[in-house]
C-alpha cells in the first residue's frame, strides 16, 4: 500500500502541478495564437516578470510590517496579475503592434518575440541578478499530510499549501475564462476573431479591443502561473524560459488557438512527463524476492533530466498523428 | 438624394486598378444588382464600398456622407451590412452565437431584431444552438445574411449570395431578399446569376474591365439586345 501512497505523490501530485502550470501557460500561447496567429516566444518570461512582480510586492508587504498565515506573495499576486496585464500590453503597444501595423508576417512577430523574451530576461537580471529567491523567507511552507485510511499504509499523502492554492486557482482561472468566453459579449468576440478575422471586422467588431482584451487576460494567466510555479519551486530569472517548450508543445498538441485543448494539452503533458520520470522500481518492491537480480534499480521511462523530451515525443506524435491537435485546432 | 453614391470610384490592391472609374446609385427603395463577367471587378465594388480595399479616386456617398476608406467598424454603426461571399460565418460559433455577433456595435436590446432573423429565416431557429460550420450551404447563407441584418443596416451589400446554392435555394434566397427590401433595407448586391438577379432588381448595372458599360433598371437591361448578347449569353 505504501507503494500506492508514493505513486500517489509522486505522479498524480505533482502531474497535477506541473499540468496546472503548463495549463496556464498554454492558455495564454493559444489564445495570443488565436487572435494574433503569431507563437508568442516571449510568454515563459512573461510568467517569470510575473512572479518578480508578485516577489516585489511581496518585499513591499513585508516591508509595510504586514504578516499573514498565508505566504504574502498570494496576497500580493492580485495586484500583480494587473500589473502583468498593462506590462503585456505595453509590449504589445511598443513592440508588436508598430509591426502588425506594418503588415508583418506572423514569423517576423516571432523573431520579435524572441527578442522581446531575451529584453525581459536581461532587464530581470539586471534587476535581480542570477540568483534564486524564495517566497518562504519569513513563513515556512506549510505541509499537509494525509493518512490514507487503509491497512498497512504508512505513508502519507504530501502536498504544499502553495500546491492547493495553485490548483485551486487554475480551476478558478479556467471557469472564469470559460464563463468569459461563452457568455460575455467580448468573449464571444475573441472566439469570433479567432475563428473568422476578416468576417469578425466585417461585422464591426472592434479588433483591436479584442487585441488588448486578449494581452491583459494573457499577461494576467502568465502572472498566475508564474507565481505558482515560483511559489512551488523557487523563484529564478529563468525560471519558465525552460518550460516555454513544454507550454507550446501542450499548446499544440491540444489544438492551437482551442483554449480548451490548452488546458487538456497541459495535463497531458504534465502528467506524461512525471509517469515518465517515475521509478517504477519503488513500486515493484514488494515483489522483490521474485524478481530477477539483474533487474537495475531505476526502472523509470527516462532519467529526470530528461525530462522535457517527453513532451516532444508527444509533440512529434500529435504532428504524426493528429497534426491538428486534440481539439481540432487552426490550419496556420 | 441615393442612399449610396459612388462616383469615378478607382481602386485597387496597389498595382494597377481595378476598377477604373465606377458610377453607381441607388435609393433606401433600390434592389441593385451588379452583373458582368469575371474579373470586372463586381465584388471589388463592394470591397471598395466597405472600406476593404484602397479607394485611390472617386468619392463614395452614404446618406450624403463621405464614407471613402472608411473602416468597417465606422460603417457599419452607420449602418452598412456587408455579406461576404465565402467564410461568411463563425463556422465554430453557434447560429445564435453568429447571430450576436452581427449586433456587437449594437449595445442595446437586439432581441427584436433576433426575432425578425428567425422569422425570416425560420430553419435558423430550431438550429440556434446547433455550430454554423455543421449547416448546409443554404442555411449557411441564411445565417450570414441574418449576421449582416443584426446590426439593422440600411444598406446590405450582399456578394453573390446564390453562389454554390441548388436551384430551390436560390429561389428561397432571391425571395428572402425581395422582403428584407420590403422593410426599407436597400440592396446592392453582385451576381453570377444575372437573369434571375435582374428580375428582383429595380437598378441593374453591367460592369466590364472596372468600367461601367449599361446602367438602367433591372428590365431595360434584360430586355436590351447588346446586354443579352454580350452579359447574358444570348
Amino acid at each position: 500500500m505504501n507503494e500506492f501512497v508514493f505513486f500517489f505523490n509522486n505522479v498524480i501530485v505533482s502531474g497535477l502541478v506541473l499540468g496546472s502550470v503548463y495549463a496556464l501557460g498554454a492558455v495564454g500561447v493559444t489564445l495570443v495564437y488565436g487572435i494574433l496567429r503569431f507563437a508568442h516566444f516571449a510568454h515563459g518570461d512573461m510568467m517569470t516578470m510575473g512572479a518578480f512582480f508578485t516577489l516585489l510586492i511581496a518585499w513591499g508587504l513585508a516591508a509595510l510590517g504586514l504578516t499573514a498565515p498565508i505566504p504574502l506573495g498570494i496576497i500580493a499576486l492580485p495586484v500583480a496579475i494587473v500589473v502583468t496585464a498593462v506590462v503585456a500590453l505595453g509590449i504589445d503597444r511598443a513592440f508588436y503592434a508598430p509591426l502588425r501595423r506594418h503588415g508583418a508576417k506572423p514569423v517576423t512577430l516571432l523573431i520579435a518575440s524572441i527578442g522581446v523574451t531575451m529584453m525581459i530576461q536581461g532587464l530581470i537580471r539586471l534587476a535581480f541578478g542570477t540568483g534564486t529567491y524564495t517566497f518562504f523567507a519569513d513563513v515556512p511552507k506549510r505541509l499537509y499530510r494525509l493518512d490514507v485510511p487503509i491497512e498497512g499504509a504508512t505513508r502519507t499523502i504530501n502536498f504544499t499549501q502553495p500546491q492547493v492554492i495553485m490548483v485551486a486557482a487554475t480551476i478558478a482561472a479556467v471557469l472564469a475564462l470559460h464563463f468569459f468566453l461563452t457568455r460575455s459579449r467580448l468573449g464571444k468576440a475573441m472566439r469570433a476573431v479567432s475563428d473568422n478575422a476578416d468576417l469578425a471586422r466585417v461585422s464591426g467588431i472592434d479588433t483591436r479591443l479584442v487585441v488588448r482584451v486578449t494581452w491583459i487576460i494573457a499577461g494576467g494567466l502568465a502572472c498566475l502561473a508564474g507565481t505558482m510555479l515560483a511559489l512551488d519551486v523557487t523563484l529564478k530569472p529563468d525560471l519558465a524560459f525552460n518550460i516555454v517548450l513544454p507550454i507550446f508543445a501542450a499548446a499544440i498538441v491540444g489544438g492551437i488557438g482551442q483554449p480548451y485543448g490548452a488546458i487538456a494539452g497541459g495535463y497531458l503533458i504534465g502528467f506524461a512527463e512525471t509517469l515518465a520520470v517515475f521509478n517504477w522500481n519503488a513500486v515493484l518492491r514488494p515483489f522483490r524476492d521474485v524478481l530477477p537480480d539483474w533487474l537495475p534499480t531505476n526502472l523509470a521511462l527516462v532519467p529526470t533530466e530528461y525530462k522535457l523530451t517527453v513532451a516532444f515525443v508527444i509533440l512529434v506524435i500529435t504532428l504524426l498523428v493528429r497534426p491538428s491537435g486534440i481539439f481540432k485546432g487552426q490550419q496556420s | 438624394m441615393s442612399l449610396v453614391s459612388l462616383a469615378g470610384v478607382v481602386a485597387g490592391y496597389g498595382g494597377a486598378p481595378i476598377l477604373g472609374g465606377v458610377d453607381i446609385a441607388i435609393d433606401a427603395s433600390d434592389i441593385g444588382v451588379i452583373v458582368g463577367p469575371n474579373g470586372a471587378g463586381k465584388s471589388t465594388t463592394l470591397k471598395a464600398i466597405f472600406g476593404l480595399i484602397r479607394v485611390t479616386a472617386g468619392e463614395i456617398r452614404f446618406d450624403g456622407r463621405d464614407i471613402t476608406n472608411a473602416a468597417p467598424d465606422r460603417l457599419v454603426p452607420m449602418g452598412l451590412g456587408l455579406v461576404p461571399q465565402e467564410k461568411n460565418v463563425f463556422t465554430s460559433m453557434s447560429v445564435q452565437e453568429n447571430l450576436e455577433m452581427g449586433a456587437f456595435v449594437r449595445r442595446d436590446d437586439f432581441s427584436d431584431t433576433l426575432g425578425f432573423v428567425y422569422d425570416i429565416f425560420p430553419p435558423l431557429k430550431a438550429k440556434r444552438r446547433q455550430k454554423a460550420g455543421e449547416l448546409s450551404g443554404g442555411q449557411r447563407q441564411m445565417v450570414a445574411m441574418g449576421r449582416a441584418l443584426m446590426s439593422r443596416p440600411r444598406l446590405l451589400l450582399l456578394d453573390e449570395p446564390s453562389a454554390g446554392l441548388s436551384p430551390r435555394y436560390v429561389l428561397e434566397v432571391f425571395e428572402q431578399i425581395v422582403r428584407i427590401n420590403a422593410t426599407g433595407v436597400g440592396i446592392l448586391m453582385v451576381e453570377q446569376n444575372a437573369r434571375q438577379a435582374l428580375g428582383i432588381a429595380s437598378r441593374g448595372f453591367v460592369l466590364a474591365s472596372g468600367r461601367n458599360r449599361f446602367t438602367g433598371t433591372g428590365r431595360e437591361l434584360l430586355d436590351d439586345p447588346e446586354v443579352a448578347r454580350s452579359f447574358l449569353g444570348g
